[in-house]
């Protein structure tokens, strides 16, 4: 426990509940999160469960199945149920860990976990790289403002942002075939994730998977810093002009220091909403990254499940797309309150 | 000014000075923004696509929908200047035609969604209370929905002139985040002496929203109403691109890029035009509304 200075010798007041103050800040945003989850997936559900129509593909198979057989559907999917009841049963059996069935009759939940594993390595690594190299641009493009070098990443980030992800990722494509040319080597890989049938050890097999994640992690990340490198740099423009980094220079630091310590610092907290947002945006694009490299992952199985009209698919991918938002909409709660030290004295 | 007695006056050497211009605000932005190269070329580039989508296919010996059967997929010639598709399309007819689908869906979305999102926002935060919780939750609750999948879901209905409905789904999901910083907006007008005086002469809120507050937020509206054309166009082509927005046998850029996607390498003027004449728009319309901001906005610096 800190020892507490009496309210008048310390200058801030007493900080007793900051620490507290934080954590219960924090709890009720996760709790916020998780009702707007639920609600989101509740409604993407019903949405889903009206508009499909599984029956009617299924009669329009060849050859036609028999009525009995049409019958015994419609009661197995419970069609005839309300859909808020349906929910409950879907929802009670998430809880256990049981996605349901698509509507032919394969476990989801397996399915699940593996297309997971492979879009979160995609999006993860992207992302990361994007904030990484998105804030050093930002940075650098608002320390040397005006001359050539920042017109030149300006100019770029406008024209990424300008470009569709699947534009951007059919680029991409050519310019890895290019590439491989140009090498006379077949390295870069653009279709699926790995090569189908590898044997090897776990070594060789993670360098075999990086193959095939350079390119597409290239194009979620390319998007990523065109976004963060524009948000970055006017935010550390305005704290570049600021009172405190002119004293910190003032009093002997230098200048790399001063930016580093103080000005990134500051410069960072309105970034930390912007990133849980941004996870937001890539998700769609990330949708678009698989469909273009043929990669087995969330998007590729939403995009199915609309086709073939399952509802259980969509309300479990919806379910992942709003855990995933939370996730990331918490993180930078957690960034924010961590980078900000008046969120501990407010309430 | 200091004041001068009147013997003073007929002393004083001040020459005769030229009448102070007094420059409208509006003025103002303008010659703001008609110092920024880029911003210009992009307005320029905006309506010189607007005029080619609109007025071209007038010119033009084909037609979107013919087929002339004696060039399947050749490159781009006098006859057929972007090309023809694997059934013997023209390209630039094809192109032309989904532009000005994309352009005109870009614009209403831009519109509506920002006017949608003005009102909601204005009323939120002049009428305060019920009605302000009322509307935060449904735009937060419109944050969380998955805008893509619900447009996907809902994308059968869109089939022939149903497209508005498709135009109604996107703005619906577009006027979220700029109708919080209208309501943060407004909360600090409200208290204005010109605000205040308007309730206590007796004016009804829908009046003094219309007449007093939205016009004071006239530049951020006008930004927003650009970005957004920019932000629909690209929401439009990713769903059409997958086959959830424009519905065949109407075509937009999306449909027609992911038509060239898969043969990209081998006839590139299939994918190229389209994809071209969608991040021209695009880069246009963010450049006209980075310049647009930064004409408004008195702090950034000067006329670079």
């Amino acid at each position: 426990m800190r020892e507490q200075l009496p309210a008048d010798e310390n200058p801030r007041g007493t900080d007793e509940g900051g620490h507290r103050r934080v954590v219960g800040y924090l709890a009720r945003r996760l709790a916020g999160y998780v009702v707007l989850c639920l609600v989101a997936t509740f409604l993407a559900f019903t949405l889903a469960a009206a508009t499909f129509n599984p029956i009617g593909l299924l009669r329009q198979r060849q050859p036609p199945p028999p009525e009995a057989t049409i019958q015994a559907k419609f009661h197995e999917l419970r069609l005839d149920q309300p859909i808020p009841r349906r929910f409950l049963t879907w929802l009670t059996g998430v809880l256990h860990g049981d996605f349901g069935n698509t509507w032919q009759g394969q476990p989801i939940t397996d399915e699940l976990w593996r297309r997971a594993g492979v879009s979160l390595r995609l999006f993860l690594l992207g992302t990361a790289v994007g904030i990484l190299i998105g804030v050093l641009l930002g940075v650098w493009s608002a320390v040397r403002q005006y001359r050539p070098s920042d017109h030149v990443i300006t100019i770029a980030s406008f024209v990424i942002l300008s470009t569709p992800v699947f534009v951007l990722g059919t680029l991409l494509k050519y310019g890895a075939l290019e590439v491989n040319d140009l090498v006379g080597s077949d390295y870069l890989k653009y279709t699926n994730e790995s090569t189908p049938g590898f044997e090897g050890s776990w070594l060789a097999s993670l360098g075999d998977r990086l193959r095939y994640l350079i390119v597409p992690t290239i194009t979620i990340a390319l998007f990523q810093i065109g976004f963060y490198s524009r948000y970055q740099r006017s935010a550390m423009l305005d704290v570049l002009g600021s009172d405190f980094l002119r004293t910190a220079r003032a009093k002997g630091l230098t200048r790399r220091r001063a930016l580093f310590k103080h000005g990134l610092r500051t410069a960072l907290i309105p970034m930390a909403t912007l990133f849980g947002f941004g996870f937001g945006l890539l998700i769609t694009g990330g949708v678009f990254t698989e469909r273009i490299f043929s990669w087995h992952g969330m998007g590729e199985w939403l995009v199915q499940g609309i086709s073939s009209q399952d509802t259980n698919i969509v309300a479990t991918v919806t379910l992942f797309i709003a855990v995933m938002v939370l996730v990331s909409g918490w993180l930078s709660d957690v960034l924010y309150a961590l980078l900000d030290p008046r969120i501990r004295v407010r309430s | 000014m200091t004041l001068m007695r009147d013997d003073e006056v007929s002393a004083s050497a001040t020459p005769v000075e030229a009448p102070v211009e007094v420059i409208s605000r509006g003025r103002l932005v303008l010659r703001r923004f008609r110092r920024r190269r880029l911003a210009l070329a992009g307005l320029v580039v905006i309506v010189l696509l607007y005029l080619l989508a609109f007025v071209a296919p007038v010119f033009t010996p084909w037609r979107y929908d013919d087929l002339d059967y004696a060039a399947f997929l050749s490159a781009p010639s006098p006859s057929h200047w972007f090309g023809t598709t694997k059934i013997g399309e023209d390209v630039f007819a094809q192109v032309m035609r989904g532009l000005q689908k994309s352009l005109t869906i870009g614009l209403l979305v831009g519109v509506i969604s920002t006017s949608v999102s003005a009102v909601v926002g204005a009323t939120a935060g002049y009428l305060g209370g019920f009605a302000n919780r009322v509307l935060m939750w449904v735009t937060d609750l419109l944050l969380v929905l998955p805008a893509f999948l619900i447009i996907a879901i809902a994308s059968p209905w869109f089939k022939g002139a149903n497209w508005l409905v498709f135009v109604a789904l996107l703005a619906a999901f577009n006027w979220m985040i700029t109708a919080r910083i209208v309501r943060g907006m407004t909360l600090s007008l409200r208290e204005r002496e010109f605000v205040l005086a308007a309730k206590f002469m007796g004016q009804p809120a829908w009046r003094i929203i219309a007449t007093h507050i939205l016009p004071n937020m006239a530049s951020l509206l006008i930004v927003d109403a650009t970005i957004n054309v920019g932000v629909a166009v690209l929401t439009e082509t990713s769903l059409s691109f997958f086959g959830f927005g424009v519905q065949p046998p109407d075509v937009s850029l999306g449909t027609l890029i992911a038509a060239g996607t898969g043969s990209a390498t081998t006839y590139p003027w299939l994918f190229l035009a389209p994809a071209g004449f969608l991040v021209a728009f695009v880069l246009a319309v963010n450049l006209v509304g980075d310049g647009l901001r930064d004409a408004i906005d008195p702090s950034s610096g000067g006329g670079r």
